[in-house]
């Protein structure tokens, strides 16, 4: 095992991926001269060179519609949103093109192609540099789309990302980046789709991913200095994502909590939480609670911002309902 | 180094600089669009073709041009109305007209329709339901022969609506600072839609807007000219091979036929429609140009039309004996 941060784990990822691969090459604005806005492609240029790390133009439309279409030309692009928030720029060419290429030509060319974004909300960044969308690409078949929360599953997924050969949206939470995780040593994958107990309980089972993992660990530390043992289930996938492990864990437990950064009205919580309804009643002895941000945009001002965060005691004061 | 020109292509070309068989090529190709369309036509009337059509009689000289100077290697991404395209870049009747059928022997396998068609095998990128919704994607593949050292090249057909798609400005720029090897080919063919093109479009002449991207733009005005579209995309593509960066081919042509299938057609006047099928119509052109330059016989453009009608109906005959896909298949290719 190594300690690094989520941020030098994705390196990694990149690294070996693009040295396993000549095929595979990334492509984003300021990636290559600048590193990333958050550092999370340092040093590439230097190994793989400009024409491997490409600068773009402030053209998201372009990025991702070059991105398909290289794939369909042998290549295996990874594409850097630079911030989650602009993927609604391209949306047509990720929800009509991109998801929809191999289905609809009859599985005549698969399009490997990662799209990396980082999302969620760091140093009061705002309505339009905040946000979680993973709930729209839930919604959307032909992607797979994965969500991790620490440094040994940035790593893992995003190197099976790049090796998939269905187009995959990789959300990074931009305050994951310098928290540090242990990674294990040598090659290193995680299988897309399979969710990762955080941690064993018996009481309570919380569903949660990405940064709200971590808010969830502090709340269930909390519920077991009374005594409580809550079960965390880690996603790291939403499409396709891990029925039955979550349907395992309510069995055991009875009781179960989905939480979320993203606004909760239309979450993929509530994706989770209907399946559960839908297959899972007979194991439930509580109502089901689901916590998420309220149905508005991400506020500016500290207190605002406040109000809106979902935090370990959201979550602590939700589950308490239940017990 | 001066910025690129946009020239109007005028010079007329002489059907006598072709040997016969290049020129039976053309008009082979020209075609078997028109008796394909009009076969579609008629059994999209007569309810055998569901879906939505829409035909590319009257604008098969641009698609036979253009492609005239591709291979199977090089790329292109088409349009809605992109059935030309296809068989010009040398698809399969018998399996397109399958897929336009829905037909489990099609090309998508039933799965796409007329509006998403592709043959990878022929470097037909496919179709696009979403108008504009090609420039980009061209643009990688554009991006992928360049990084794998290909000599090959790429090219995006759209309409004179398609134009006004900002995907055009971020793929025109994209291409041009990359220097990829992308042809863009705008079929100008008066209309998107019910919108006339003058009420919609800011520019008389859409090749004006390669000029903001720093490359050459040639405008051919006689888009119905088979060879003058040849002549034309082949000074470009050869432009594009020598590494130069994109270029810009804009070919005014005319859609005789209605936007789909089925369309009223109330934006314009039949004697309008009708002015351009006597005196614009790209087959009648050609005919007229060979038989009167005594290359072909009367007689042999009838032994072509015969041939190519026999084609047809093969293709008619194999679309609609083959099977339906099967209910159990909705799931397959969704995921690899
Ligand atoms: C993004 C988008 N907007 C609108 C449409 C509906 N639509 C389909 S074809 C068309 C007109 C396209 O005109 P043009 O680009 O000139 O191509 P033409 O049909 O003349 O070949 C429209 C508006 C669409 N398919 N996609
Ligand atoms: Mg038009």
């Amino acid at each position: 095992m190594k300690n690094i941060t989520f941020s030098q784990a994705t390196l990694e990822a990149m690294e070996e991926e693009m040295n396993r691969d000549q095929s595979v090459f990334v492509m984003g604005e300021d990636i290559a001269r600048q590193g990333g806005i958050f550092g999370q492609f340092k040093g590439l240029p230097d190994k793989f060179g400009f024409e491997r790390i490409k600068d773009t133009p402030i053209s998201e439309t372009a990025i991702i519609g070059s991105a398909v279409g290289a794939a369909l030309a042998g290549m295996r692009p990874v594409a850097d949103m630079h911030f989650a928030d602009f993927i609604g720029v391209c949306m047509d060419e990720i929800f009509n093109q991109m998801a929809k290429v191999h289905y609809m030509f009859g599985g005549q060319k698969t399009v490997p192609v990662v799209v990396r974004a980082p999302d969620g909300i760091v140093n009061q960044a705002a309505a339009q540099h905040s946000q979680c969308v993973e709930a729209w690409f839930g919604h959307i078949p032909g992607l797979k789309v994965v969500i991790p929360s620490n440094a040994a599953d940035a790593k893992g997924l995003l190197k099976s990302a790049i090796r998939d050969d269905n187009p995959v949206i990789y959300f990074e939470h931009k305050g994951l980046f310098p928290i540090k995780g242990d990674v294990p040593e040598g090659e290193h994958l995680v299988e897309i789709g399979k969710a990762r107990v955080d941690r064993e309980g018996v009481d309570l089972t919380i569903v949660t991913w990405s940064m709200m993992t971590h808010h969830a660990a502090k709340a269930a530390d909390k519920l077991a200095s009374e005594g409580i043992k809550a079960e965390i289930i880690d996603l790291r996938s939403i499409s396709p994502w891990d029925k039955e492990a979550v349907l395992k864990s309510v069995a055991k437990t009875g009781r179960l909590c989905v939480a979320h950064e993203a606004v909760k009205q239309g979450g993929f919580g509530a994706e989770v939480v209907a399946t559960v309804a839908e297959e899972g009643m007979d194991y439930l002895d509580a109502p089901i609670v689901r916590v998420g941000a309220p149905f508005c945009p991400v506020p500016f001002a500290r207190p605002l911002e406040q109000a809106y965060r979902v935090t370990a005691d959201t979550i602590y004061n939700a589950v308490k309902k239940i017990l | 180094m001066e910025a690129p020109k946009i020239t109007k292509f005028a010079s007329a070309v002489s059907v006598r600089e072709y040997g016969k068989d290049r020129l039976e090529y053309f008009y082979e190709t020209m075609l078997k669009i028109r008796k394909f369309e009009k076969t579609v036509e008629e059994k999209f009337l007569g309810g055998e073709i569901p879906g939505f059509v829409h035909l590319y009689i009257g604008e098969e000289a641009v698609a036979t041009g253009v492609m005239s100077n591709m291979s199977h290697k090089d790329y292109i991404e088409s349009t809605h109305r992109g059935h030309g395209h296809t068989i010009a870049k040398g698809a399969d009747l018998n399996i397109m007209m399958a897929e336009i059928f829905g037909k489990k022997t099609g090309y998508c396998k039933g799965k796409g329709g007329s509006m998403h068609i592709a043959s990878f095998e022929i470097g037909m990128l496919g179709a696009n339901g979403v108008v504009g919704g090609g420039y980009n994607l061209a643009a990688g593949a554009a991006l992928a022969q360049k990084m794998q050292g290909k000599k090959d090249i790429s090219a995006v057909f759209f309409g004179d609506g398609a134009s006004n798609r900002g995907t055009f400005h971020e793929a025109a720029n994209f291409a041009s600072v990359w220097k990829l090897p992308l042809l863009f080919v705008c079929e100008m063919n008066e209309y998107a839609s019910t919108t006339p093109y003058r009420t919609a479009t800011s520019v008389a002449d859409i090749a004006q807007r390669a000029y903001g991207y720093d490359m050459p733009g040639v405008i051919v005005e006689d888009g119905n000219d088979v060879l003058s579209v040849h002549e034309a995309a082949k000074k470009l593509i050869e432009y594009i091979r020598a590494g130069n960066g994109p270029a810009f081919l804009e070919c005014k042509t005319y859609r005789v036929k209605g936007h789909f299938v089925g369309d009223p057609e109330k934006y314009r006047t039949r004697e309008e429609v009708q002015r351009n099928i006597d005196t614009r119509d790209p087959l009648m052109l050609f005919e007229k140009k060979v038989t009167e330059a005594g290359i072909f016989a009367h007689n042999e453009l009838t032994a072509i039309q015969a041939r190519v009608d026999g084609q047809i109906a093969d293709a008619l005959k194999f679309a609609k004996e083959s099977p339906e896909p099967d209910a159990s298949e909705l799931f397959k290719d969704l995921y690899v």
